[in-house]
């Protein structure tokens, strides 16, 4: 049948009845909001605050005061009306299903409810992922749903699977299998925590490889792989000890930074055996998390009576304890762990079968030259080379860090940060080899010191030819540091040359120190005797070697 | 196609259904259809005698008494034909569906088989109110629903008028729903009265197209508002035939991500074609060396296994290793993918009930705001004023004369004097009901469309399309599948070959290894089609420039050729109003008498196609993008 139709409303009619419409609205919702605030205000927290509130949250879910105001109406109310409440949220969250408010309120609710139904709210979950499976809201209640419920880990996982098959583009979705993979395959206690049994390995390693050989710039799978050929967090340790008879100075460091004082972190020291009691410290003086600490030692301690003292120090809550010992006539005595690599630096990926790498390798090298731009490609070929055998891939390591450098220029500095990182690492790695107190960090293109806290008993250190634009604090970790030259580089700042007993010589030729104030940290070097300042603009000024000196007093030469 | 949203028209049609070739028919509607075509009877023109209401100054141009636009039928029946004579379609009744109840009622299908001619159309030069409301919501949802419909389709012929409705009421109802799923039989034998007796439950079109996500059609009805009257299934594969197997084509992002049957490589490969073409644009000196080469040639000096080049050549493409340039085929390529994701995993849409309700639904849209129909009054003639050359009206087999300004024809009801020097193509069609898939997979609802690459040169690639029950085109337990290409001989000839590469006829005797069993024939049907697409209106001889032709269905997968046309003849009668305009909305509508509720009239008057229940049916704004 034709409609009866006389006539369309006309552009402006529209116009005019919808603005009409809105007035009414807006003026309908200041009233219902003023009423509610006076009522919760005279405490009348009743149905009609409900009424309200629901007309308000079902329009605009977002208005967090509101909701507080219905949780005090429904807790007075005694949950009578809770049923009731589950239906108005489902309506608030097809107005916005990205409402924090909206959410947490079901939560609330569903945790007070007698018997809730989780069925149905598992249901609730699938439905709004279905419509938007990257829903991080929903993917959270999701997750307390599925806890509240126990639903078993496997299902869960299932129900990611089934998401992932949609569209692999979904962090969530990667990350809740994170969580539950874990949960499926315990691993026996004395294992590390958090890796999978080889077959579950493999087979979530080629499910990610589909995803990012299908689109390699999708970040959430690399993530995920990251995640898969990582490893659980090294265990704690005491890594190196050293007792100094000059300095009257124990120093520790640690496999982390830690914070030692009361309420924190507690260490015992024992000297031959009896515990003594000693202000811990970090070498910069602040009172920060740190790798390293020490403390200083009374007379008695290294008194020469004795054909040697020993040192324990016991780390309490991380269950780990090292000692050394002061030969008498020695100065200095020191314990040092002769750690594989694996347990000193902590690489980004690292799995118990090199094979698996090794197999991740070649087909990143084989996404790599089908995408030879690919920034992620390139990045977790370095990763793994790095988790292989960093020694060996050093050259090529280098190489993708230049190709990587050139198609992602935007994260250049991260990148040469990286890189300054890696070859230090692989620096200390060399030494350890060797047992030398000599290090060689020259020509390296540095831009970044990392792990100094490994350096701890290096008295030798050359930083020539580099891009370092800082002597870090972390520096004041090289107790034993004698000799340190840094030419030819970009320094500005010298904030870790500080606290350094032993530093004779300081050699920063060619540099960027601007104002004799920046030296202000050698002050508290006390053997310092020998400053080359050659080629910096400092040198410039006026009456700058005078200044110096009387800054200075202490060391004997200094050259401009 | 042509029934538009155009105010105050009439549509008058020799025929007792609407749309033409585009039309569906229920099983026995069909069957009655083919009587029709098979006979190929020139029946005695009965009309009175027309000639005499000529005047003198008018002449007259005669119309086709007959469609010739069907050739070459030809029908098989496999199916297990369990001899009861007098098997009905349930809920059948005689009405307006040309004939019959029963198959074997000859005298019914004859005398339902009206002799003459005409479709045409009359326009007021009256103001039309609808152009002038602004679209206050562009972008409007089309209706995606996934559920699986199982419900008798409602007056399925509601738009006419003739239909007692108490009748079309009563005969559903006596429906025994339940019963069909109860008897299912084991093995899918279905027998030839099983799909008599559920012949009302679904339409099977003459047409086999498919909507591109992003075409043309699908852009006009959600311009128009007309896809409110529709609902749509997604295509939920894209197969390939090569190595004499089907396999599935992996297209999308999900599909290439899930894809068991590529390597690591291939889908990277793949995916970063794909990417290409999908700007290909942009990126000239990536082809124009290659431009001077066939799109088969170009695929080759990419970096693409063979597998892939050939799901790109035919399945995406769906060109030959001859058919395309390089830049036709990158074209063809990026609309394939272009139209991908909108609504799904792979472009195109089908909508419920087959492609033949769309025609009805943009009638019914007409028919809200005024048009009308009638169906059955065959026109005998156009009436031509002497003196201006102009057309004035048309006579109808009552004599009766209708005057309008504009008259819109169909190229098939022109005569064989009219059309003397054109030139018409043919397409091939085969329409097959089967018991199982082409490649089965968990869910047995799957619709799927496959490109059958040409075997020798000058034959043509042939177009697969196979609809699962939940399509409501077949029974539950049968697919219903279509045969398209362009002819190069019988239809029979043109198709039997790939029916005899996919299928088996269906045989009585068991074969126990069912796993490498092909789909069985249940019953097969065989026609030509004549393809008017593409004549020049020049062609035609002596029309009066105010009698407009339109085409019958092209032979393209897509219906852009359609919709343009439309526009086209639209833009020429109407040339400054908008075309298919959005109808206002409800409350913005001023009716008739101040008693009548706007909302009311508008829920009996247009009854809504999509289900109420948000649960059921997605409502899908913007599925590609979802946001974080």
């Amino acid at each position: 049948m034709p409609l009866p139709l006389s006539g369309v409303k006309t552009s402006e009619e529209q116009a005019e009845a919808k603005r009409l419409e809105r007035e009414q609205k807006l003026k309908l919702y200041q009233a219902a909001t003023q009423t509610v605030f006076q009522k919760r205000q005279a405490g009348e927290l009743d149905e009609s605050v409900l009424e309200l509130t629901s007309q308000i949250l079902g329009a605009n879910p977002d208005f967090a005061t509101l909701w507080n105001c219905r949780r005090e109406v429904l807790q007075q109310l005694e949950m009578a009306l809770a049923l009731a409440e589950l239906g108005f949220l489902e309506s608030c969250l097809r107005v916005n299903p990205k409402s924090y408010g909206t959410w947490h309120h079901r939560c609330w609710l569903l945790s007070r409810l007698p018997e809730p139904n989780w069925a149905r709210e598992l249901e609730l979950c699938a439905r709004f992922l279905e419509v938007d499976e990257r829903n991080f809201h929903c993917w959270d209640y999701r997750r307390f749903v599925a806890a509240q419920a126990a639903v078993p880990p496997a299902e869960e996982l299932a129900f990611t699977d089934s998401l992932i098959t949609r569209n692999f583009s979904n962090y969530s979705s990667w990350h809740y299998r994170s969580c539950l993979l874990p949960q499926l395959h315990p691993q026996p206690d004395s294992g590390p925590q958090g890796r999978l049994p080889e077959d579950v390995l493999l087979k979530e390693l080629e499910l990610v490889q589909n995803a990012f050989f299908t689109d390699p710039n999708d970040q959430s799978a690399w993530f995920y792989h990251r995640w898969l050929l990582g490893r659980a967090d090294p265990q704690d340790a005491l890594r190196c000890l050293h007792v100094s008879r000059d300095e009257a100075c124990l120093t520790v460091s640690f496999s982390r930074p830690l914070l030692v004082g009361s309420g924190m972190e507690t260490l015992l020291l024992m000297v031959d055996e009896s515990p003594l009691a000693v202000e811990w410290r970090t070498p910069e003086g602040r009172n920060r998390p740190s790798h390293i600490w020490l403390c200083d030692l009374p007379a008695t301690s290294l008194n020469d009576q004795l054909p040697q003292h020993t040192f324990r120090v016991i780390w309490t809550a991380g269950d780990a304890q090292k000692e050394c010992v002061l030969l008498k006539g020695r100065q200095e005595g020191w314990c040092r762990d002769s750690a594989t690599d694996e347990q000193l630096f902590r690489c980004e990926l690292s799995v118990e079968k090199s094979t698996v790498l090794q197999s991740e390798l070649e087909s990143c090298k084989e996404l790599q030259e089908l995408e030879p731009e690919n920034k992620w490609c390139l990045l977790t070929i370095i990763l793994l080379m790095r988790a292989l055998d960093p020694l060996q891939y050093e050259k090529e390591t280098l190489q993708y860090f230049q190709t990587l450098k050139a198609v992602d220029p935007m994260r250049a500095a991260y990148l040469d940060d990286l890189r300054s990182k890696f070859l230090l690492e692989n620096s200390v790695l060399k030494m350890e080899y060797a047992e030398v107190r000599v290090l060689h960090l020259g020509h390296k293109d540095l831009t970044v010191l990392c792990h100094l806290e490994q350096l701890l008993l290096v008295t030798h250190l050359d930083l020539s030819h580099n891009r370092l634009r800082a002597l870090p604090p972390a520096l004041a970790a090289l107790r034993c540091l004698e000799v340190l030259q840094a030419n030819d580089n970009a320094i500005e700042s010298l904030d870790g040359v500080t606290n350094l007993p032993r530093l004779q010589e300081l050699i920063l030729c060619n540099n960027r120190l601007q104002q004799p104030a920046v030296l202000q940290p050698l002050t508290s070097c006390p053997r310092l005797t020998l400053l080359n300042l050659q080629g910096n603009p400092l040198c410039q000024a006026e009456g700058s070697s005078e200044h110096l000196a009387e800054l200075l007093p202490s060391v004997s030469s200094i050259l401009t | 196609m042509l029934h538009r949203n155009l105010e105050y028209q009439v549509h008058g049609s020799r025929r007792s259904y609407y749309g033409g070739n585009w039309a569906s028919f229920s099983f026995s509607g069909l069957l009655s259809w083919l009587k029709e075509h098979q006979e190929n009877s020139d029946i005695v023109n009965e009309c009175p005698a027309w000639q005499e209401k000529i005047h003198e100054n008018e002449e007259a141009i005669a119309l086709s008494r007959t469609d010739k636009t069907i050739q070459h039928v030809e029908v098989f029946c496999y199916a297990c034909q369990d001899l009861h004579e007098d098997v009905e379609e349930a809920g059948a009744l005689q009405k307006n569906h040309a004939s019959v109840t029963s198959v074997n009622c000859t005298e019914a299908a004859d005398s339902a088989c009206l002799p003459v001619e005409d479709e045409s159309l009359r326009t007021t030069s009256c103001e039309i109110p609808a152009e002038q409301t602004p679209s206050s919501d562009p972008e409007r949802a089309l209706e995606v629903n996934d559920v699986q419909v199982t419900g008798e389709k409602e007056n399925c012929c509601d738009d006419n008028t003739c239909v007692p409705s108490t009748a079309e009421k009563e005969t559903s109802e006596n429906v025994p729903v339940a019963e069909d799923t109860a008897e299912q039989p084991k093995k899918n034998r279905i027998t030839y009265s099983q799909i008599i007796k559920e012949g009302r439950r679904f339409n099977i079109d003459l047409v086999s197209k498919l909507l591109y996500s992003r075409g043309l059609l699908i852009d006009l009805l959600i311009k128009s508002n007309v896809s409110r009257y529709a609902e749509f299934k997604n295509i939920t594969r894209i197969l390939a035939f090569r190595e004499g197997r089907v396999k599935q084509v992996p297209c999308s992002r999900a599909d290439v991500f899930n894809s068991k049957q590529l390597t690591m490589v291939e889908k990277r490969m793949l995916m970063k074609f794909l990417t290409f073409c999908m700007e290909y644009e942009e990126h000239p000196d990536e082809y124009k060396a290659y431009e001077e080469i066939t799109f088969s040639e170009y695929l080759k000096t990419q970096k693409l296994t063979p597998n892939l080049q050939y799901f790109v050549l035919h399945s995406m493409a769906m060109t030959s290793e001859t058919g395309s340039s390089t830049i036709d085929g990158l074209k063809a390529t990026k609309n394939f993918l272009h139209s991908l994701g909108r609504y799904g995993n792979t472009p195109f849409l089908f909508p419920l009930y087959g492609q033949g309700e769309l025609p009805q639904c943009f009638c019914r849209m007409c028919a809200v705001f005024g048009g009308i129909y009638c169906l059955r009054h065959s026109v005998q003639c156009l009436v031509v004023d002497k003196e201006s050359g102009k057309c004035k009206a048309i006579i109808d087999q009552y004599g009766q004369r209708i005057i309008s300004k504009h008259f819109l024809v169909e190229d098939s009801y022109l005569s064989e004097n009219t059309c003397a020097h054109v030139q018409y193509r043919q397409i091939s069609r085969a329409i097959l009901i089967t018991d199982r898939s082409v490649l089965k997979t968990d869910s047995d609802q799957q619709i799927s469309i496959l490109t059958v690459p040409a075997e020798e040169p000058g034959t043509f690639a042939v177009r697969v399309i196979e609809l699962c029950s939940s399509t409501m085109t077949c029974m539950k337990g049968s697919y219903l599948v279509h045969l398209t290409c362009t002819s190069s001989k019988t239809a029979r000839e043109d198709l039997e070959p790939v029916v005899q590469k996919l299928f088996t006829p269906y045989t009585e005797t068991e074969i126990e290894n069912e796993e490498i069993e092909k789909p069985r024939l249940l019953w097969g049907l065989y026609f030509n089609m004549r393809d008017s697409s593409d004549v020049n209106r020049n062609t035609y001889n002596d029309l009066p420039s105010n009698v407009y032709v339109c085409s019958g269905p092209d032979c393209a997968l897509g219906n852009d050729n359609a919709v343009k046309q439309a526009e086209a003849l639209f833009q020429q009668i109407c040339p400054n109003e908008d075309f298919c305009p959005p109808p206002p909305n409800p409350e913005d509508i001023i009716l008739d008498g101040d008693s009548l509720q706007p909302e009311a009239s508008e829920s009996s008057a247009l009854p809504e196609a999509s289900s109420e229940t948000p649960k059921e049916s997605s409502n899908l704004r913007n599925p590609e993008e979802p946001s974080k």
